[in-house]
């Protein structure tokens, strides 16, 4: 009777004591997660949450009350001719750009993979844009495209052609964001192709070659492009992303004209929200944006699920 | 030094129960292997005792008190892991000052770039110092202590690791395969040295290996653990000579001890291979198991034939595979003098002395035997 | 590629075709240097010339750092950028341990908002992060500037993944030697992660140094500027005017992350390259 309650005492102490180390560790892993998942909540999945919300609401910065209006901000948005041709040029600049950097960064890559020498130097050279501030190279691009001075129109004036007011002209002016688009994404995608050819085995080759794949069309129609596949869908999914983003040459060079023909959703997005301060307006555009890049990043998880990585 | 107490310790993850209850007493001062197949939790009870897994069940007592409520660190015992564990971005030196430092520093004084300016940091680091020359000096490892971990050789960071685990003289060590990454040649050389460290230092060392060989040579004591429990627990002698399991006797040995097909007669008379053997068991009538080990086949005469199916020459000796005639069971014996080899193919009869045989029954556990004629227990086996 | 090297025309072709586009790619490069190298008469001339007749860089670059109050843009450029990685990292690192090295209960929760996180664009936040820090009357401030990039998911994910990598074994040797969970964080698996601290550290550097779209939605006053938004700046007040001292003024902006870059290439690409995975 006696010795039955002790033990129980002591599995009860024993109990007690386990539960006490096992509670202590798991508050120390609390403690140690508590910062990041506050921050977390608080900057970056409260406020999605919030700008879904808001898109539902007639909320402006400033105003004492808001109201639900349901679908009203996605109807004027619908209704909106600039909102249309927002996103039009937004597709367009990303249907340019997207596959003018992948071909480009692709064929860098396959050229200074082709030869031994200064390969380190040509990586570093065609790098050097990704590094460089893009707004402060933007209006390095403004004064190279200038009409009169501008190092473009007088290359092309010495070509005997027609020189252009780049900028200015409703129709080259998203030609010409499309450009620094590409001159600025190219190294990007060039390393991660260069990584992708280092990861190819040099045997395969040599059993192309045995296996009489003659030219070097024939083993990268044979080695280099399969091999490459995974590698390519993955920089285009990327550049697709990053496209879509596109911001900074825009405000900073065209504001969106003339007349609205290099206006692109994250820039109308920046006017209605941040300067005409329609936040629920805004939110509504934040979230057609999100829609689009989402749908980029879940098809470019989905590559990654399959163990697609690029590098 | 330590005396450590396991009752009835168990330990789940996730549902699946690793360790079932297990019940040891480990001596003061003792040199015991913990010794089982892969995956059978021999890790997982070391870091019971450690503490750093709490068990589901049951009790770790060291020196009498139980431990469930200290933390590992307080608990005053060392650790070599089978990876070494070095920190990587630290000196050998800065390595063994560890545990010293985080014992006898003050959280301020343990502060980069402050603490050090702290004339009380200065006079424990001068001790710290000291300790670490004296280990370092016992390990042979005084010119390896400016090196990082990735400029030694296996060998010089299983070192290392030791020093770091004997500088604060814990009143127990816990090795955890600490030689399975080395080569061949220098794990049995390790093997010696640390068990001379064990009589130098006279301290508690539970040695957890899956080498059978290493805690035969090293330990005072074995506790065969097989499938979360421990299955026997004896000096090597013991353990290798009179397995209380099937699967003891199978897994202690250099060679695996054969197994021949037996079956205990309705009068008690053991038979192997259909052979009726001189000696006889209470055990109920039913199929049983008959080891012997390799070095206990006697070639030359006997009741079973085989053929030479392989022959291995060591030099030193040889053993010879023979498929038993008239069944498919592979005996595998032991021949001193490999220069005496039968070529493949040869015809060979064999028996072996009744003390040689070990029965079991179809669970798999001993049974007791007895013999005909106990004074003449080296005769042949065979009726 | 390997017949291609026996073509023994190939490396010339290759060289040409390379330094062809080295050479367009290069040129906003060095028009901007030429033309911050220019004064005025000769930038607005119609007759193309790439060398300087008359070497004005230390003019421009003088008049740069006269109108537009440049040192101290740089000085926000670094310490913005600055106590963004350092809170990141004490920020993520002690949760990045705790998701590789933890059990404890929600934490493959935890694990998953954080994948979940890694898909959020920075521009899809931001009306409702400005509404907050106007809330919190942030707005105009450094804190706006550092505040809302102090967590970042990538950054736990990356260091999750590294951390995954270091031994149990030295987590276990740690807790035996004495080191508290939040010591194991600092003394045994920032020293492991070195590199890839590193190459973050570069990542988050360049991200924020070249960030245009939050500074000029949050900042007003003139002296909080960070570096791409003087530039922005210098050129919309002179704009027209005075190319060569804005050229000066852009390199000056662009000059110190470049720099670094050529000290250390294969680090920055390494790092920089880290956005694709982001
Ligand atoms: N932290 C853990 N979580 C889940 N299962 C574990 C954990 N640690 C060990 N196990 C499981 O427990 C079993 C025994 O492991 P271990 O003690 O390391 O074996 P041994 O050291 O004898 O080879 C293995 O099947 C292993 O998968
Ligand atoms: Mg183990």
């Amino acid at each position: 009777m006696s010795d039955a309650a002790t033990i129980d005492t002591a599995v009860v102490a024993v109990r007690s004591a386990q539960r006490i180390r096992r509670d202590h560790r798991a508050l120390t892993a609390y403690g140690l997660v508590a910062p990041a998942f506050t921050l977390m909540l608080l900057m970056l999945l409260g406020p999605l949450a919030s700008v879904i919300a808001l898109s539902f609401t007639d909320y402006q910065l400033g105003a004492p009350a808001f109201s639900w209006i349901g679908l009203a901000n996605y109807q004027e948005m619908f209704a909106d001719r600039v909102f249309w041709i927002s996103l039009r040029n937004t597709l367009t600049y990303v249907v340019i750009v997207v596959p003018g950097a992948v071909t480009l960064g692709l064929g860098i890559a396959l050229l200074i993979e082709s030869g031994a020498s200064l390969r380190s130097l040509y990586r570093t050279i065609y790098f050097l844009p990704v590094m460089a501030t893009l707004i402060a190279m933007a209006v390095v691009w403004e004064f190279m495209l200038h009409p009169q001075f501008g190092l473009v129109n007088g290359l092309l004036r010495g070509a005997g052609l027609p020189a252009f007011s780049w900028l200015q002209d409703r129709s080259t002016a998203l030609c010409a964001l499309c450009a620094i688009g590409i001159w600025q994404a190219v190294g990007f995608n060039m390393v991660l192709f260069l990584a992708g050819l280092v990861s190819i085995p040099k045997q395969l080759y040599e059993a192309a070659e045995i296996d009489g794949a003659a030219s070097a069309w024939a083993r990268f129609r044979l080695v280099t492009w399969p091999m490459l596949g995974p590698v390519t869908t993955f920089v285009i999914v990327i550049s697709g992303i990053r496209s879509f983003q596109v911001f900074d040459t825009v405000h900073i060079l065209t504001k969106g004209g003339p007349s609205k023909s290099s206006e692109v959703l994250i820039h109308t997005m920046y006017t209605e929200g941040f300067e005409f301060f329609r936040s629920g307006y805004g939110a509504a555009l934040t979230v057609v944006f999100l829609v689009f890049v989402l749908l980029l990043t879940l098809i470019k998880a989905r590559l990654a699920d399959r163990g697609v990585q690029h590098a | 030094m330590a005396r450590i107490e396991l009752s009835a310790v168990r330990k789940s993850f996730d549902g699946t129960e690793i360790l079932k209850g297990v019940d040891l007493r480990i001596e003061d001062g003792e040199f015991i292997s913990l010794v089982g197949p892969s995956g059978c939790g021999k890790s997982t009870l070391l870091r019971v005792i450690a503490g750093l897994e709490p068990q589901s069940a049951g009790e770790v007592r060291i020196d009498g008190v139980a431990a469930d409520a200290i933390r590992p660190s307080a608990r005053n015992l060392a650790m070599v892991f089978q990876s070494y564990a070095l920190y990587p971005h630290l000196s050998a030196f800065d390595n063994i000052a560890v545990p010293l430092r985080m014992r006898r520093l003050s959280a301020v004084e343990r502060l980069p770039f402050v603490g050090a300016l702290l004339p009380s940091r200065r006079r424990k680091e001068r001790g710290i110092r000291e300790d670490v020359a004296k280990v370092a000096e016992q390990l042979e490892i005084a010119h390896l202590l400016g090196r990082k971990p990735a400029q030694l050789s296996g060998g010089q960071r299983q070192r290392i690791a030791v020093g770091r685990a004997i500088v604060r003289q814990p009143v127990a060590f816990l090795f955890d395969e600490p030689l399975s990454n080395l080569d061949a040649k220098l794990r049995v050389h390790m093997r010696a040295e640390l068990a001379q460290l064990h009589r130098r230092l006279n301290a508690t060392f539970v040695y957890v290996t899956h080498d059978q060989a290493e805690a035969m040579t090293m330990s005072s004591r074995i506790a065969v653990m097989i499938g979360g429990e421990l299955v026997q627990v004896g000096t090597p002698t013991d353990i290798y000579d009179n397995p209380r399991d099937i699967r003891v006797a199978e897994f202690v040995g250099s060679r695996k001890i054969n197994i021949l097909p037996g079956r205990i007669r309705e009068d008690g008379r053991i038979e192997a291979l259909g052979v009726a053997l001189r000696f006889a068991s209470a055990a109920s009538a039913g199929p049983c198991r008959i080891g012997v080990r390799p070095e206990r086949i006697e070639l030359g005469s006997g009741p079973f034939s085989g053929h030479v199916v392989h022959a291995e020459n060591m030099g030193s000796e040889a053993f010879l595979h023979l498929a038993v005639n008239g069944s498919d069971v592979r005996v595998v014996a032991r021949i001193d003098d490999p220069r005496r080899l039968p070529s493949i193919a040869t015809q060979v009869s064999f028996g072996f002395a009744m003390d040689a045989v070990r029965a079991f029954n179809a669970d798999g556990k001993r049974i007791e035997v007895e013999f005909e004629h106990t004074e003449r227990v080296r005769e042949r086996a065979i009726v | 590629m390997k017949t291609l090297r026996a073509i023994p025309l190939w490396p010339v072709i290759r060289h040409l075709l390379l330094i062809a586009g080295a050479v367009v790619l290069l040129a906003p490069f060095i028009w901007m240097i030429s033309t911050a190298s220019k004064p005025p008469e000769e930038v607005f001339s119609s007759e193309l010339h790439l060398i300087p007749h008359h070497f004005a860089l230390w003019d421009n670059l003088k008049i740069a750092f006269a109108k537009a109050n440049l040192w101290r843009f740089l000085l926000n450029g670094v310490i913005v950028t600055v106590s963004i990685f350092v809170l990141q990292v004490l920020i993520a690192l002690p949760a990045a341990y705790a998701l590789a090295k933890l059990r404890f209960l929600g934490r493959d929760t935890l694990f998953a908002l954080v994948l979940f996180g890694i898909l959020i664009p920075p521009q899809a936040t931001a009306i409702p992060v400005f509404l907050l820090l106007h809330k919190l009357g942030l707005l105009d401030s450094y804190a706006a500037l550092v505040l809302p990039f102090t967590i970042s998911v990538f950054g736990i994910f990356l260091m999750r993944q590294f951390f995954k990598s270091v031994p149990d074994d030295l987590v276990d040797a740690a807790r035996m030697d004495g080191i508290s969970e939040f010591g194991i964080v600092w003394r045994v698996m920032l020293p492991a992660a070195i590199p890839a601290v590193t190459a973050f550290g570069i990542f988050s550097v360049v991200a924020h140094w070249n960030d245009y779209f939050w500074p000029l939605i949050v900042l007003n006053s003139e002296q909080l500027r960070t570096p791409p938004l003087a530039v922005a700046h210098f050129r919309n007040n002179e704009a027209g005017t005075n190319y060569g001292p804005l050229m000066a003024a852009a390199m000056v902006i662009i000059a110190p992350l470049l720099i670094a870059f050529l000290l250390a290439q294969r680090r920055f690409i390494e790092g920089i390259t880290l956005t694709g995975i982001k």
